[in-house]
């Protein structure tokens, strides 16, 4: 059935409009697209800038600063962009970009799959109600209210040498994040189980999952929408978190959560500061600008997500 | 009260099916490893009569189900491994024995748990009085200078990783204007002054962006609660602002609050031990970490299961004290 108002606007679409106008949700929005294309394009910039993350260079390192960068601001020149990693010498414009690639694409695949599985799992529990549900919450709050990090670092020595570890990530990530989701579309899909439309699908006799995928699902676009974005910037905390503690994507493979973590030595005693502020800001920005896209997308969508109930 | 009562031993039982569920689950995840801790064990040249044997001494030579029963039996009247002279003991509460490190894996945890501990507790002392009072403090100013600056700190707060910030920290205070010392622990039983001291930077960056999430949720809430019935009768009486806020206001807002720190007793661990990497401490994380990259199952087992019971029991203490909070909470 088609409205017959002609100045209808779906709701999603008003929703959009509200994202638009919303100042701080747009800085958001600017920043995702930009980091999204910088990732995107990673290794054609390096190749720009004619680097590579993976070149020592001995040569631009100051032995007498404990092999410190030498020049300006961590070694920043024409060719290096960011400056240079201390120790080594690889470009530290390569590093940061690639490894803000890896962060995004880990956080995009974790999205993905914690979305799907959330929000199946969350309207199933909220359609078929009865034991299930009382499992499914059980089991919900029994994630939640885990030491997820610790078993994520314990996960990793069950995982034989030739695994590849950013799979590890996704999956350690995914298998702990989907709760979250799962809980929230949870707590919006039973408001929407006893309302007419739903009832009426079933008493025409819908099977359980036509009335999940066609009456219920599109109505929980909006939440589903602004609880996957919301959990992005968590994901790339996340993943930046392991690398930090030495449990993610192992070197050289660029990451910033390690360059960060490498940085540590060169913090304490101030000799390089800058190799913490490339890829810190970088990290930095990323979660900035989902968090406030999320936190737009939540406010035009009007949906309340309560973590307790 | 009886209702109570039987609520304690209903929690009780509860908890300990998750406990023994859980450590169940863990031991068939980590005994699937691919990695052979005897061969690990068994010392150069590696025949295979003495692999046999350093499996027999370790019991690994026993099917899972028996392990595990082994392990639970360990925990309760503790464990020994090998017979006569070569006999290793390990006293209860044994949650196994890491023989990479010739030392019962309890009297690891027990070496490092003061640290992550310190850690842990000062940061949520520090974040619950800072994030509450800010959160109240924003919605009685809602839309006024202090509010926006409430607002935007949390927004900051919430965006910031947290090794970032302490990372920061240790930048600008440690080393720049060089006020606090950035790393090293000192024992409470050493000194109490100097343990403090050294806990400062650890305690305020991780308090710093934990409090972030309670100053939104506080605040949000202290909106809410304001306009409820019970207020405006409060004030329809003549009660004082400040009678209004401390007790009707904030009353209401303290059972989300322990309800949510409840579920960020997980993440409160996961925080603390990013903070101790930064400061270079060597607490539980930094045990754990060390087990994963040494193929030591029996630490990273015992560290994990560990970790777990910590959570579960501080999550059936904070339940009780909901009920305390929040008469509304019915035992039934």
């Amino acid at each position: 059935m088609s409205s017959s108002v002609p100045a209808a606007v779906s709701p999603t679409r008003q929703a959009l409009r509200r994202v638009r106008r919303d100042r701080s949700a747009r800085l958001g929005a600017w920043l995702v697209i930009g980091l999204i294309v910088i990732a995107a394009l990673a290794p054609l910039l390096v190749r720009l800038a004619g680097q590579d993350a993976y070149t020592y260079n001995i040569g631009l390192l100051d032995p007498a600063r404990g092999n410190a960068p030498s020049g300006t601001a961590g070694g920043v020149s024409g060719d290096h962009w960011f400056g240079v990693e201390p120790l080594t010498g690889r470009d530290l414009f390569s590093i940061v970009v690639l490894g803000l690639r890896t962060s995004l694409f880990i956080a995009a695949v974790c999205t993905v799959v914690t979305t799907v599985v959330g929000t199946l799992v969350g309207i199933s529990a909220a359609y078929f109600g009865g034991w299930y549900d009382a499992i499914v919450s059980r089991l919900l709050d029994f994630l939640f209210g885990f030491p997820q990090l610790v078993f994520m670092i314990a996960l990793g020595i069950i995982v034989p040498a030739g695994f590849p570890r950013w799979l590890l990530l996704i999956l350690v990530i995914s298998v702990f994040g989907w709760a979250g989701l799962a809980r929230l579309i949870r707590n919006q899909a039973r408001s929407l189980v006893t309302r007419e439309f739903v009832e009426a699908a079933r008493s025409v006799g819908s099977s359980g999952w036509h009335v999940i995928t066609r009456e219920l699902l599109p109505n929980l676009l909006g939440p589903v929408l602004v609880v996957a974005t919301m959990a992005v910037p968590g994901y790339i905390g996340l993943e930046a978190a392991l690398s930090f503690l030495g449990v993610g994507v192992p070197p050289p493979t660029p990451s910033l959560g390690r360059s960060i973590s490498d940085s540590i030595v060169w913090v304490y005693t101030g000799t390089d500061p800058w190799f913490l502020f490339f890829p810190g800001a970088m990290l930095f920005l990323a979660v900035l600008g989902f968090t406030l896209l999320g936190d737009g997308i939540r406010d035009a969508f009007d949906v309340r997500l309560r973590r307790a109930t | 009260m009886p209702d109570l009562v039987w609520f304690l031993i209903r929690r009780l039982f509860a908890t300990v099916l998750v406990l023994l569920a859980l450590s169940l689950a863990v031991y068939l995840i980590f005994y699937a490893l691919p990695a052979d801790p005897a061969r690990l064990g068994c010392g150069k040249p590696c025949t295979p009569d003495r692999l046999e044997q350093a499996r027999h001494f370790m019991q690994l030579d026993q099917s899972t189900i028996q392990q595990y029963l082994a392990f639970l039996r360990g925990i309760v009247v503790g464990r020994t491994y090998g017979e006569g002279g070569a006999a290793v003991h390990c006293d209860a509460p044994c949650f196994g024995y890491s023989f990479p490190l010739a030392r019962p894996v309890t009297t690891l945890i027990l070496d490092r748990l003061p640290i992550t501990a310190s850690i842990a507790l000062g940061a949520a002392v520090i974040w619950l009085i800072v994030g509450v009072s800010l959160g109240v403090g924003a919605a009685l100013k809602r839309g006024k200078l202090f509010d926006k600056l409430a607002v935007g700190l949390a927004l900051i707060g919430v965006a910031s990783p947290s090794f970032l910030v302490g990372l920061l920290a240790i930048l600008v205070f440690g080393f720049w204007l060089n006020m606090v010392p950035v790393n090293g622990y000192v024992p409470f039983t050493e000194s109490p002054v100097d343990w403090a001291w050294h806990l400062i930077m650890p305690w305020l960056v991780l308090a710093a962006l934990s409090s972030a999430s309670y100053i939104r949720l506080t605040r949000a809430q202290m909106l809410e609660e304001m306009n409820l019935d019970h207020v405006t009768t409060a004030r329809a009486k003549g009660a004082g602002e400040r009678r209004v806020v401390l007790v009707h206001g904030l009353r209401g807002v303290l059972v989300p609050i322990v309800t949510i720190f409840g579920l960020d007793l997980g993440s409160l661990l996961g925080g603390a031990i990013l903070t101790e990497k930064v400061f270079s401490m060597q607490g539980l994380g930094e045990l754990l970490i060390s087990g994963v990259s040494q193929v030591d199952v029996a630490v990273v087992v015992g560290v994990t299961l560990f970790s777990a019971f910590l959570v579960i029991i501080a999550n059936l203490v904070v339940d009780l004290l909901h009920g305390v909070l929040d008469p509304r909470v019915t035992h039934g």
